[in-house]
């Protein structure tokens, strides 16, 4: 009887899958690299023929960002016949991680972390660069960039996309009607706060809540400062544990930040005390802005997609930045800003080639145009960079006097730069002193 | 074919006018309790309706304003749905897309569960054998494996086979797309099944021995006895246990996440609507909406299936 | 785009096989047991025959093969249990005895730092608080509802809402919950619930997840929501089984509602009870999206299994991880012993 029963059932898949394939058949969707000999393409030549191979992509770029990135290697993919499947998450740290070491890992990842990087060299995953690859690296990035993926002496990926953190966000709408300049020291800074403050209302805003990256935000502004105080030798040992964590150094520049985070009369414009800081999304915390109820926020370049619909931001329109003022002139312009890394998890062919493209000018400039995009990359033509922040952050990036530093709590080890110091500076907004913050962050680094 | 199939007892099937929680309720102060009941479904519901009216709520109102304040000043707007459903994305107008994937998913993702866990609990129930108490105990235990330890091992078993002592005893699966659900599938099998064994075991249990013992003096074999007796009287439990499966399947992440992959061949709406969130973070307009279009289908599920799941229950007590 | 019912072809192709693949294996094996013993009963039926007409000694009769049944029906389950969470839990054991790269034996270290950590001492009384509180509230609430509505007007409407929030995901309810926890300033509108009611009894607005240890019970609440549904259902069945007979006779004996409750009511639900509250006291030992979703466990709020994700996939420190795992494991004990006193009760019963 069972038996009966399942033929039965055979035979009716055996005439859906039928009627299934009958239909398919009327559609075909077959993609065809086929226009590989047309006008466009004679940029491409050098890249190959790598017709109808496959390379796999993951990073955590999602949502319009991806179908971004997609658009930006349109043309190679069409030219040189090379298939690029990538996929964007937004658990991209920790499932890289599950991937690999499930033996699955994809071909290419972007990776934000210098640190994560590093652990994935140092448990052998990661392939170095081909000779091609790096040749176009160190043609389009400064040595200061590309020392953040190299190890032992080896190039592990060329930057990709970057980012400026070492901005101040205002609204040159309400600098102009309160006749209030914007600051190009700290002291101007800190006199421009003391006047908004003494006016009625509180000058900053800030918030680092971030889901499950909680604390990230704060970091951020820690690093700023302690790029701007002691400068970037010494911010160098901080990130590589030369010195310890909880360095005096480190103590002044954290409670430097605190005269700001930390003061009452300063913060939190729009949303409550200086414990609300904790408990506002990094989202949201800029908004006040637009209402007038705040007027300065410190947050990266890529804040610019954050402000409501309709928000103007340029230099003459409802919101802009201006940059971070320097502390002690002895110690340059510096700029705090992040990026991504394409690093490889593979080295066939195809892989190397799509590296190389990702690592050239032309890739750059195929991106930029595309829009909220900034890249380290020395090739990219700032007249391809549509958006005035992101105008503004190129600038910056390829000005020689700029002393560029990565994130700092990207390159330490994980359970540090994503763990301790994250919820270490939760804790130090919720009122823990800053000795007892950094001791704790300290004793975490083994 | 002259084995009598042993009758199903019908008591279960009695009307009881009156159970001693219907006494209790009567006796009490029904009006108390009345109000009680009322009070508790509200606070179980106000935090949904809050989050559904939200949902029709304009970005900027939801970010500034109570949910409650839309009874003062109505703005309503369909904008949220319109942006989650067909999305600024080029590849969110494929939301039925997902939407497919995850049914393709969640059927045989409980179906499985369902048939091995009931074979087992049957057998730990009624076949006599030794260790089946330890057996029993020890899949029991299994229930407290956290599945994130499980990912990698499992993942490597599919992407890189087993390998014993240099030697290949099984291959990889190298599976490729749509293929890929059969991972899927075999994870939340693997995951479900000592929950499903114990919730079943229960039931079948408590099923009355000398059903059993009838059966196997008229000679029939355990396999019979699975078909034509448990299986009619646990189709209830089975439902019961289906309801939970199905809406641990279709509400989970991580699982798809690892072993589906985000393209829309195979994952479900689950790892869109994560993604939805944006890439920077979490918005409140897109979560609302969002949330209850991943409701909407294990609702409709739970509502439709409410009576089975009931009865599935009540079935697991014929003894009394 | 628009959508293209072909692309998705394949996808139903493959959700075919996969049903194809169901019925062949269960149906196969049901097939085969019922066929193999039938052929094997035969032959001995057959053998019997033989020794009645030679007159030779009957054959033993052998022990019916129950053991060989018993095997081919646990067959799938050992196997997938074997390869899904045997393993892994051995390998999580293996390693919560090496160091973060799984490359060196470190002996207990990872067990010393769990033991000595202050956070991670903090998270292990979080967990204990958690376990103790979400099924003994979420069990309360549920059987009193279920007695509440039961024979209620529109019971099975009142049990719906209760239901409700099973069937959304648990980063779901806890982003509804941080919408209710959500806090403005004061010369703000609310926007959180909770808030506003503080407000308007004429309060302060608070930040409610920032204080420990108000917001670990506010998390449970959370917990507790979705988990209310389940003890709800299963007990509200377990009450409609209850033998009409014996509450008549206890009517008719005069017993008071509260005595009803207790010498009827409740031995008879036991059983459910048992199973609701095991299973809640499991579920709630690996709780992970809640705490993450809501505060990451920030302020002091993590619980091992968020502990052990961090640990093991945000910091790479698999050793830490995977020890904070076996500790979830030795925590199960108490409710593996008290399930075998259960199975050896029933048992004699």
């Amino acid at each position: 009887m069972a038996f009966a029963r399942s033929r039965q059932t055979l035979a009716i898949a055996g005439v859906l899958g039928l009627a299934l394939g009958v239909t398919a058949c009327g559609t075909g969707n077959d993609k065809k690299s086929g226009n590989a000999g047309s006008a466009e393409c004679t940029a491409y030549e050098k890249y190959g023929d790598n017709d109808g191979k496959k390379v796999t992509i993951y990073s955590s770029i999602r949502d319009i960002e991806a179908d971004r990135l997609n658009e930006s290697w349109k043309q190679f993919e069409d030219c040189t016949g090379i298939d690029i499947d990538h996929e964007g998450s937004g658990e991209f740290e920790a499932q890289l991680g599950v991937r690999v070491d499930g033996g699955n890992a994809p071909d290419l990842a972007f990776i934000p972390q210098p640190g994560l990087l590093k652990r994935f060299v140092d448990a052998g995953k990661l392939k170095p660069v081909g000779a091609a690859t790096k040749t176009e690296a160190e043609a389009n990035y400064s040595p200061d960039w590309l020392k953040y993926s190299t190890l032992n002496g080896q190039l592990y990926g060329a930057p990709l996309g970057s980012n400026v953190k070492s901005f101040v966000w205002y609204s040159p709408k309400m600098f102009k009607d309160k006749g209030w300049t914007v600051p190009t020291t700290w002291d101007e800074l800190i006199k421009l706060s003391d006047t908004i403050a003494a006016s009625g209302t509180k000058p900053w805003c800030a918030g680092i809540e971030s889901g499950d990256a909680t604390g990230w935000p704060a970091t951020d502004w820690i690093e700023d400062v302690l790029l701007r105080t002691a400068g970037p030798e010494v911010y160098d040992q901080w990130t590589t544990h030369g010195i310890p964590f909880n360095d005096p150094k480190v103590a002044d520049a954290l409670n430097r930040a605190g005269t700001i985070l930390k003061n009452d009369k300063y913060v939190n414009a729009g949303f409550g005390g200086v414990k609300s800081i904790a408990t506002t999304s990094f989202q949201e915390a800029g908004v006040p802005i637009t209402t007038g109820k705040c007027a300065l926020h410190r947050q990266a370049s890529f804040y610019a997609n954050q402000w409501p619909q309709g928000t103007k931001v340029a230099e003459d329109g409802d919101v802009f930045a201006f940059y971070f003022p320097a502390i002690d002139p002895a110690q340059g312009k510096p700029v705090l800003g992040g990026g991504e890394f394409v690093a490889a998890f593979n080295d066939r062919p195809e892989v190397q080639v799509v590296q190389t493209y990702l690592a050239s000018g032309e890739y750059a400039n195929s991106r930029a145009k595309i829009g909220d995009w900034v890249s380290a990359n020395k090739k990219l033509d700032l007249a391809n960079v549509p958006n005035p922040v992101d105008k503004l952050s190129v600038q910056l990036l390829q000005d020689e006097k700029t002393v560029f530093r990565f994130d700092g709590s990207d390159l330490m080890p994980a359970a540090v730069g994503a763990g301790t110091f994250w919820k270490g500076m939760v804790e130090w907004i919720n009122g823990k002193d800053t000795a007892a913050v950094l001791n704790g962050i300290e004793g975490s680094w083994k | 074919m002259t084995t009598a199939t042993p009758t199903v007892p019908t008591g279960a099937q009695a009307i009881r006018k009156s159970t001693a929680a219907g006494r209790v309720r009567k006796r009490l102060n029904s009006r108390t309790a009345t109000l009680v009941s009322i009070v508790i479904a509200i606070a179980w519901t106000v935090p949904t309706v809050g989050l559904f009216v939200s949902s029709f709520r304009p970005e900027n109102e939801i970010k500034t304003t109570g949910w409650w304040t839309v009874f003062s000043n109505p703005q309503f707007t369909l904008e949220n749905y319109q942006e989650v459903l067909f999305g600024r994305s080029s590849s969110s107008g494929q939301l039925a897309s997902y939407f497919i994937n995850s049914l393709a998913i969640t059927i045989p993702s409980v179906l499985f569960p369902l048939a091995f866990a009931a074979l087992a609990a049957y057998a730990l129930a009624w076949i006599n054998f030794r260790g089946r108490d330890w057996l029993y105990i020890a899949i029991f235990a299994l229930q407290i494996v956290p599945l994130q330890m499980a990912l990698v091992p499992l993942l490597r078993f599919f992407s890189t086979g087993v390998t014993i002592a240099g030697v290949q005893v099984l291959p990889a699966w190298d599976l490729v797309d749509e293929q890929k659900f059969a991972q899927v599938w075999f994870a939340h099998t693997c995951f479900a099944l000592p929950f499903a064994v114990f919730l079943l075991h229960n039931f079948i249990s408590q099923l009355p021995a000398d059903l059993m013992e009838a059966a196997r003096v008229d000679g029939a074999t355990h396999p019979r006895i699975f078909r034509t007796i448990v299986l009619p009287l646990i189709t209830p439990a089975l439902a019961a246990f289906g309801i939970f499966q199905f809406l641990w399947v279709w509400n989970d992440l991580l699982v798809a996440l690892i072993f589906a992959g985000g393209g829309n061949e195979t994952a479900p709406l689950t790892v869109r609507l994560a993604e939805m969130a944006g890439s920077r973070g979490n918005e409140w307009q897109r979560l609302t909406a969002g949330a209850f279009v991943s409701i909407v289908v294990p609702l409709i599920v739970f509502l439709s299936l409410q009576r089975y799941f009931v009865r599935g229950l009540l079935a697991g007590s014929v003894k009394g | 785009m628009e959508f293209d019912f072909a692309a998705e072809q394949p996808k139903f192709l493959m959700l075919m096989y996969g049903l194809i693949a169901f019925v062949a294996v269960v149906g196969g094996l049901l097939l085969l047991l019922d066929v193999v013993p039938a052929w094997f009963a035969r032959r001995r039926e057959a053998q019997l025959v033989a020794a009645s007409v030679s007159g030779a000694p009957l054959p033993r009769r052998g022990k019916p093969q129950e053991g060989l049944f018993a095997l081919f029906f646990l067959l799938p389950t050992l196997l997938l249990l074997a390869v899904g969470l045997v393993g892994p839990a051995i390998r999580t054991t293996l390693l919560s005895f090496m160091d973060a790269g799984s490359n060196n034996w470190v002996g207990l270290r990872n067990y010393g730092w769990m033991f000595s950590d202050p956070t991670i001492l903090r998270v292990l009384t979080n967990t204990l608080i958690w376990v103790i509180l979400v099924p003994l509230v979420a069990t309360s609430f549920g059987l009193i509802y279920a007695v509440l509505v039961d024979k209620a007007r529109l019971e099975a409407v009142a049990k719906s809402l209760i239901f409700l929030p099973m069937a959304i995901s648990f980063v779901g309810a806890s982003i509804i919950w941080k919408f209710v926890y959500a806090y403005r300033s004061e010369e703000q509108q609310q926007i959180g619930l909770l808030n506003q009611i503080v407000v308007s009894l004429g309060g302060e607005p608070k930040q409610w997840l920032l204080d420990s240890p108000l917001n670990t019970f506010l998390l449970i609440v959370i917990m507790v929501w979705i988990q209310a549904g389940f003890a709800m259902v299963v007990l509200s069945a377990a009450i409609k089984a209850i033998p009409a007979d014996i509450v008549e006779a206890a009517r008719l004996d005069g017993v008071s509602p509260w005595q009803m409750f207790w010498q009827i009511t409740m031995p008879s639900i036991r059983p459910a009870l048992i199973v609701v509250v095991v299973t809640l006291s499991i579920a709630t030992l690996k709780v992970f999206d809640i705490v993450r979703t809501a505060t990451n466990g920030n302020y002091d709020t993590s619980v091992i299994a968020n502990e052990m994700y961090n640990q093991a996939f945000r910091y790479g420190q698999n050793g830490q991880g995977s020890a904070l795992a076996v500790f979830l494991f030795v925590l199960v004990i108490p409710i593996v012993i008290y399930q075998i006193r259960n199975l050896r009760q029933q048992r004699e019963g």
